[in-house]
């Protein structure tokens, strides 16, 4: 049997164009790497495996460690994710299950336009609007009824891990709750009748038929949100206080890998000090790389197999 | 309704008489929006007896047979005027909430949907853990019931915590009449049962059924000539939202009263 030359050339033109895009991915990730490796070299030499277990951050000596990033960049994630995850996996299941079809969509709007306010933007309303807030009324509130653990104890400044977290949480939600919308809505209707047939209330279909369906799914848009907030820079520079400490308070400042970064470029003066914030960016993207494996590991192990699509 | 709550605790199949009736429909009628789907249907439906309806499509079947146990309401904007009543109670009643009415009218449907993260096991006693009951003797004792009942336990007693989307297409439709089942409901609702089953499996499932009338009232959509003529009782022939006849099956395919009727089951039109 003859094959039409020209088809046959088509379909392999396609293979490889669609190969070599996938390959730019790859090519993009190895090549930030590589620069940021090199961009490090300094410090990778002078600290070797010290920079990772050492929390000084002395420029003026240029001693450098980046423990105390690490711990700011995981807490403030973690606050934000607690915070987060509950709100927008609540309102996803509102906006697919329960709000009234004319609500759904301003709802949906307005949800995609707090993902589009810029990050800078949050921040400023986070520095003149909310820290006062937090200062005045959340905090002192939360250390009366909750002041004998360590996390809301100490001083209140205001700026501090606990607003950083709070502040990423802002800005994940949006992405979550759009993620998890699609998600939910992508569950079969026949799988809400089974439960309705049962006789199953509204809320016993969302558990029994819609979350334990999509659940595999909602643990990715909960990644999706991590990643988002494990890099979240510009906000979180604005009110989480930089100072560069580890501490159980929540009302005291820290300090995020993102945003010493973008905070101490301008004024890395010596070439180690400019190669250790270099090394913080390799940090970030191993850390990034790390929790998102390990992630993927938590996924595998409790959310079991996937669901194959029915017919 | 008190006699309904009560009877899903206490005494879920109340002795039948030969005769009864399980189902009374009174000028039903069905709109979604303006769209008048069912138009003023009566008709009884006899206890512990298959009764099919059959029809061209989009005459109203599924409408017909939603209605009966509220689950067209779902769709938005539906609304109905006239009365069912399901042994005496009106199931339409302004106090009754649909959630009651569901539980003691099963329904099994074209596609088959276990719930694809659940064991078998889970697949059978969920309704009944909706319910309340905890108690792990007795959810294993029904979920064998019911998996006997549906003609499935011997396929899968040895595998019963394996994923209900392990099973073939007619082993998880059999799953979704045996989840039915479990919550002891006193009629059973079927729409295109195995329309999507290859012939052995629908084989198996209308043995099923017939087995299955000894115990319970059966009302059928099918598009299945046969299927009808083999397995019902009584057929309703609806066409265009509205009830053209309606009598003993062996009539209905061998001396019906109206032409249209005869035109359908002679497949002339549909």
């Amino acid at each position: 049997m003859r094959t039409h030359g020209g088809s046959h050339f088509g379909d392999r033109a396609f293979q490889w164009l669609t190969l070599l895009m996938a390959l730019t991915v790859f090519a993009l990730i190895a090549l930030i790497g590589y620069e940021l490796t090199r961009g490090s070299g300094i410090a990778l030499r002078r600290f070797g495996w010290h920079f990772l277990v050492s929390s000084d951050w002395d420029p003026v000596n240029e001693q450098f460690g980046a423990v105390p990033f690490i711990f700011g960049t995981l807490v403030s994630s973690a606050i934000a994710l607690l915070i987060a995850v509950p709100i927008s996996i609540a309102t996803a299941v509102y906006l697919t299950e329960l709000a009234p079809l004319w609500l759904r969509q301003p709802l949906t709007m307005f949800i995609e336009l707090l993902a589009a306010v810029p990050s800078v933007i949050l921040g400023l309303w986070g520095i003149f609007v909310m820290v006062p807030w937090l200062r005045e009324h959340l905090f002192p509130w939360l250390q009366k009824t909750l002041g004998f653990l360590p996390f809301f104890k100490g001083a209140i400044y205001g700026v501090s891990m606990l607003a950083g977290g709070i502040i990423i949480a802002i800005m994940i939600v949006p992405i979550i709750t759009s993620v998890a919308r699609e998600i939910l809505r992508s569950v079969p209707g026949l799988q809400r009748e089974a439960a309705y047939a049962l006789g199953a209330t509204r809320w016993e279909v969302t558990r029994i038929a819609v979350l334990s369906y999509a659940k595999k799914g909602l643990f990715g848009a909960v990644i999706l949100g991590l990643g988002r907030a494990l890099g979240e820079t510009m906000a979180v520079t604005m009110v989480i206080g930089n100072t560069p400490q580890i501490v159980a308070s929540l009302f005291a400042p820290g300090y995020t890998l993102a945003s010493v970064v973008a905070n101490e470029f301008t004024e890395a003066t010596t070439d180690t000090y400019l190669s250790a914030l270099f090394e913080i960016g390799l940090v970030l993207l191993g850390v990034t790389v790390l929790v998102n494996a390990l992630a993927q590991l938590l996924l595998k192990t409790f959310a079991g197999p996937s669901v194959k699509p029915q017919h | 309704m008190a006699a309904i709550a009560n009877n899903l605790v206490t005494a879920p199949t109340p002795p039948i008489a030969a005769n009864a009736t399980a189902l009374t429909v009174r000028n039903l009628s069905v709109f979604f929006g303006d769209n008048h789907v069912l138009k003023n249907v009566s008709l009884d439906i006899a206890a512990r007896a298959v009764t099919a309806i059959i029809g061209p499509s989009g005459c109203g079947k599924s409408t017909f047979l939603r209605a009966l146990n509220r689950m067209h309401e779902l769709v938005p904007e539906a609304r109905m005027t006239g009365e069912i009543r399901l042994f005496g109670d009106d199931i339409y009643a302004r106090n009754v909430e649909p959630v009651v009415v569901r539980r003691r009218v099963g329904m099994v449907f074209q596609k088959s949907n276990p719930f694809p993260t659940m064991s078998i096991t889970d697949n059978v006693t969920v309704g009944l853990r909706l319910n309340g009951l905890g108690n792990r003797a007795s959810l294993a004792e029904r979920m064998e019931q019911s998996l006997r009942m549906a003609a499935l336990w011997d396929e899968v007693k040895d595998r019963l915590n394996a994923p209900a989307i392990s099973l073939s297409g007619g082993q998880q439709q059999r799953l979704c009449i045996a989840r039915a089942l479990a919550v002891q409901p006193e009629v059973l609702l079927m729409d295109e049962p195995a329309s999507a089953l290859d012939p052995l499996a629908t084989s198996k499932i209308e043995d099923l059924i017939l087995e299955l009338k000894k115990d319970y009232t059966i009302v059928i959509v099918t598009h299945n000539m046969q299927q009808a003529a083999r397995m019902s009782d009584f057929t309703a022939f609806l066409y265009l939202g509205e009830l053209v006849e309606f009598d003993v099956t062996k009539k209905i395919f061998t001396s019906p009263a109206k032409k249209q009727t005869e035109d359908y089951v002679t497949g002339r039109f549909g």
